[in-house]
């Protein structure tokens, strides 16, 4: 399979989606956040990322989605960006799926908001579907613009 | 050994770069003997070397360097075509060069091998005859020889114990006795001469200096600056810790972080003078150019920056010098009917001050209209009317930082683009700069720029608001001060603008929760405030916060795209515990606060919120103001209009009375001191501060000694008293405060104000 491509896998409100492997720095558990006054709300907040400064994104936020339970801690995907590595908070992370090109599906008509914008296409599985995410696109927002 | 001065080592560091390109080239010149490049790069070295050596008495290697000349030159003009028998005595010539480098390196003298024979061997060629069997490829061993032997000999003396010379050197060199074995050992090396001497010479230029990639010295700085985290950190953990030995090794590990610091910064730093050098040339062809007469002083060109500083700086610089030349200065025609020397003068001054550098770019020339600029931003809708109505000079004069903005008549393909200032502000403001301009119409135009000295590591203050830490560049800071409750009168509103009184003097302030927008704290009863009291654009401010750690080195770090627009941020750093703690842009900050602007328009604001205030509550607004050495006055701030510094020197007279033209009318002045009269202080040296006061569309202005303060006061506490001029006494402040009956005075004073007015007399109701 020439065409297949690997994703790293996270949970997101009840969604299953999926960032490029490529892209991805790393992943690493919570951490304790700087919280950014004045910044966009989707701007978590700053962790240390071994002397590296690293801007937290709230996924959820970002996403339009419900706001993440109390005391639940998120993880963070640190993915590369042009700006350097930024990290997107998500729920749980899943495993790193292999899809063929021939599962790709635009996005569903049902998706609507901002999930639409951020998502180019989902991949059906056998049980559910691999929502993508643009991680160019989910970073690219601007303190003065929110 | 004779002490090489500045111009001589200079000149063998320059030669001896030269000589390795010209190496090179003449290898290469073999493949391409018809380069006219090459031929013409390779006289150009060999001309200046010989050149530089006339001129600074080297007779030897001018002779020498002079038959190469020559000899290139017929090549360069195509009268001689490349040979290898050339080629050979060239890269030969290359050698003897070095030689007589090496020697001059190493006692200052040109040594006495005689270079006759390979002098004759390039005329010989030059002359365009054949090469006599095997003249070239095997130069006289004596000569050769003799040569290595004595720079060898001579390099070794610099490090070796001296003893008697054994060599026929010039120079009275101590040969060691271990370098006599040399000889044999260079002699074999003939068809190579002086290479050893060469590679050994220039070892000893090297051993002072070498060339190092920038971004290593980039790396180093970086891990330096995690090195002074960890530092951090580790001071951190010791003060929790008693075994002696940890607490010295970490003192050790302290002392060295910092040296090594210093000196990692210090690698990176470069004088001034390297950007300024180009000034003088720019300057003498761009006036030539706009037919106006400049001249440029530097001082203190020898003033250190971060190389990235000044990398950064260069383009601004350069910028801001067209433009003084090009706008500033004056043709020398309206300079002479100015009543100015017909050359202008630019001066260019740089000086470290409080951990940051200073740049001033000064010109003499006709200053900037500020409305001028008043009218090009209305025209360019950059600033609305009112917003242009309400601007005060300095801040109109700032306008020309705006994008799109010039105020030249005529686009010159020198300036005046529009592009400019305001990319010069941007570039100065990315390195942590500020840039400021003063000017005075007729009289010339001050730029003053502000940069920090390094942008990796700078002393900071870490203050706490929220549970959060925040870090301030110590640039910024002035004081701590910490108010007690019941001490003094602590924080103080008008009209809920809090103030404080510090030693006398009213410091605005702002509070770090309300600029960050997190939640208000209660102030809790009987707990002290923490007012960081910090200074941006030449103006100071108090910053209430929650706590006050300590000051500690701190790196900066950029925030991501993501911050950019957060401009009360500068960066982001990492603290000793390892948590990130953002850095607070003290400029953007006070902006936002609104606690920098010009402090006219700061009390005219004063007046109208208190202005608005008396008219809306039960007391009155007053404005309390000093009279002579020891009087003490307060008038109603609803009647005062502006507050005003004039300079003693515009006071005009018309008629029995004082006027100063203002705002395109004649202002009428009334020394308070003279009518009430108190003891009056005429300071020549400062300026009158002038109370104007309003009444139905006529203005005066009203001489005072010092604005003290603005109180709201419900004037409970008033006892009449026996000047006609007042109307009464009250306790302001716990001191007591006469009252100014400001409409009698003002009519005693200036009576024909009124008299023309047929409600005069209600008014004065």
């Amino acid at each position: 399979m020439s065409d297949a491509r690997q994703f790293c896998t996270f949970y997101l409100d009840g969604f299953f989606f999926g960032v490029d492997v490529m892209r991805v720095q790393e992943v690493i558990r919570f951490q304790q956040l700087t919280r950014v006054p004045l910044a966009p709300p989707v701007v978590h907040g700053l962790i240390n990322l071994r002397g590296q400064i690293v801007t937290a994104v709230d996924l959820r936020r970002r996403l339009g989605l419900a706001p993440r339970a109390a005391g639940e801690q998120p993880m963070n995907i640190v993915v590369r960006t042009d700006d350097g590595a930024v990290s997107l908070l998500v729920d749980e992370i899943g495993e790193v799926v292999e899809v063929g090109e021939d599962a790709f599906e635009r996005p569903p008509e049902t998706l609507g908001g901002e999930l639409r914008a951020l998502i180019p296409g989902a991949y059906k599985l056998a049980d559910r579907l691999l929502l993508i995410l643009d991680t160019d696109r989910t970073v690219a927002i601007h303190a003065d613009a929110a | 050994m004779s002490e090489m001065d500045d111009v001589v080592r200079e000149f063998l560091v320059e030669s001896h770069e030269g000589l390795d390109q010209l190496d090179r080239d003449l290898v290469a010149l073999e493949q391409s003997p018809r380069d006219a490049k090459l031929l013409a790069a390779i006289f150009r070295c060999v001309h200046t070397i010989k050149g530089t050596c006339g001129f600074l008495g080297f007779g030897k290697l001018e002779s020498v360097s002079h038959v190469g000349e020559n000899l290139l030159s017929l090549l360069r003009d195509g009268k001689l075509f490349l040979t290898p028998e050339i080629t050979s005595a060239l890269l030969r010539l290359v050698d003897a060069i070095r030689q007589i480098l090496a020697q001059i390196e190493a006692d200052g003298g040109e040594g006495d091998v005689d270079y006759s024979d390979l002098v004759a061997t390039l005329t010989r060629l030059a002359e365009g005859s054949p090469a006599p069997a095997a003249g070239v490829a095997e130069p006289p061993a004596a000569a050769e020889a003799a040569a290595p032997k004595k720079a060898r000999g001579s390099r070794k003396a610099k490090a070796a114990a001296p003893e008697p010379a054994v060599e026929p050197v010039v120079a009275p060199v101590p040969v060691p006795a271990a370098a006599a074995p040399a000889p044999a050992a260079e002699a074999a090396h003939a068809p190579e001469p002086g290479h050893p001497a060469e590679a050994e010479g220039r070892a000893s230029i090297s051993e002072s200096n070498i060339r190092v990639d920038v971004a290593l010295l980039d790396k180093l700085m970086n891990l330096v600056g995690e090195l002074v985290l960890a530092r951090n950190q580790i001071l951190q953990y010791t003060a929790s810790h008693e075994d002696a030995q940890f607490l010295a090794t970490s003192q050790r590990l302290n002392l060295i972080t910092t040296e090594l610091q210093e000196g990692v910064m210090k690698t990176r730093m470069q004088p001034i003078g390297n950007i300024w050098s180009k000034f003088p040339r720019v300057v003498r062809d761009l006036a030539l150019q706009v037919g106006k007469q400049v001249a440029i002083e530097m001082e203190g060109r020898e003033t250190e920056l971060d190389k990235t500083i000044i990398e950064a700086i260069k383009d601004p610089l350069t910028h801001i010098v067209r433009n003084s030349v090009d706008h500033g200065i004056e043709s020398p025609a309206a300079r002479v009917a100015a009543g100015k020397p017909a050359e202008g003068r630019l001066l260019l001054r740089a000086y470290h001050e409080g951990g940051q550098v200073n740049i001033e770019i000064a010109d003499d020339g006709g200053g900037i209209n500020a409305e001028k600029v008043r009218q090009k931003a209305l025209d360019r809708g950059l600033v609305t009317p009112e917003q242009a109505a309400r601007m005060s000079e300095r801040e109109l004069q700032n306008l020309i930082f705006l994008p799109g903005f010039s105020t030249a008549e005529k686009v010159s393909n020198i300036s005046g683009r529009g592009v400019g200032m305001d990319v010069v502000r941007t570039n100065i403001e990315k390195i942590g700069g500020t840039v400021d301009v003063q000017s005075v119409a007729g009289q010339g135009t001050t730029l003053k720029i502000k940069i920090p000295l390094t942008l990796a590591i700078i002393p900071a203050l870490t203050v706490a608001a929220e549970g959060d830490r925040y870090a301030i560049p110590q640039v910024n800071l002035l004081e701590l001060v910490r108010v007690e409750p019941g001490e003094g009168t602590g924080i103080e509103f008008i009209h809920g603008a809090p103030v404080y009184r510090l030693r006398g003097n009213l410091l605005p302030l702002c509070y770090l929760r309300r600029e960050l927008g997190l939640p208000e704290r209660a102030a809790a009863e009987g707990e002290a405030v923490n007012i960081v009291v910090l200074h941006a654009d030449g103006r100071q401010f108090g910053l209430v916060v929650d706590g006050i750690h300590d000051t500690e080195e701190i790196v900066v770090k950029p925030l991501g795209q993501l911050l950019k627009g957060l401009s009360v941020f500068a960066g982001a750093t990492i603290m000793g515990d390892g948590r990130v703690a953002l850095i607070l842009d003290v400029l953007s900050l006070a902006q936002r606060a609104k606690v920098v602007g010009e402090m006219r328009d700061q009390k005219r604001e004063l007046r109208d919120r208190a202005a608005s205030l008396a008219a809306a509550g039960s007391t009155t607004s007053l404005l309390v103001f000093g009279v002579g050495r020891d009087m003490r006055l307060a008038m109603p701030l609803a009647a005062v209009q502006r507050l005003e510094e004039l300079p003693r020197d515009h006071v005009e007279r018309a008629g029995s009375h004082d006027v100063v033209q203002y705002r395109g009318e004649i202002l009428p002045l009334i020394h308070l001191a003279r009518v009430l009269g108190a003891e009056a202080i005429d300071d020549p040296a400062k300026p009158l501060q002038v109370v104007v006061y309003a009444d139905r569309g006529r203005q005066v202005g009203l001489v005072v000694d010092g604005i003290h303060d603005i109180v709201e006061d419900a004037l409970a506490s008033r006892a009449p008293v026996g000047h006609p001029d007042l109307a009464g006494t009250a306790v302001i402040h716990d001191r007591v405060t006469d009252l100014l009956d400001v409409q009698t005075v003002v009519r005693n004073a200036c009576p024909w104000l009124y008299a023309t007015e047929p409600d005069a007399q209600e008014a004065l109701a």
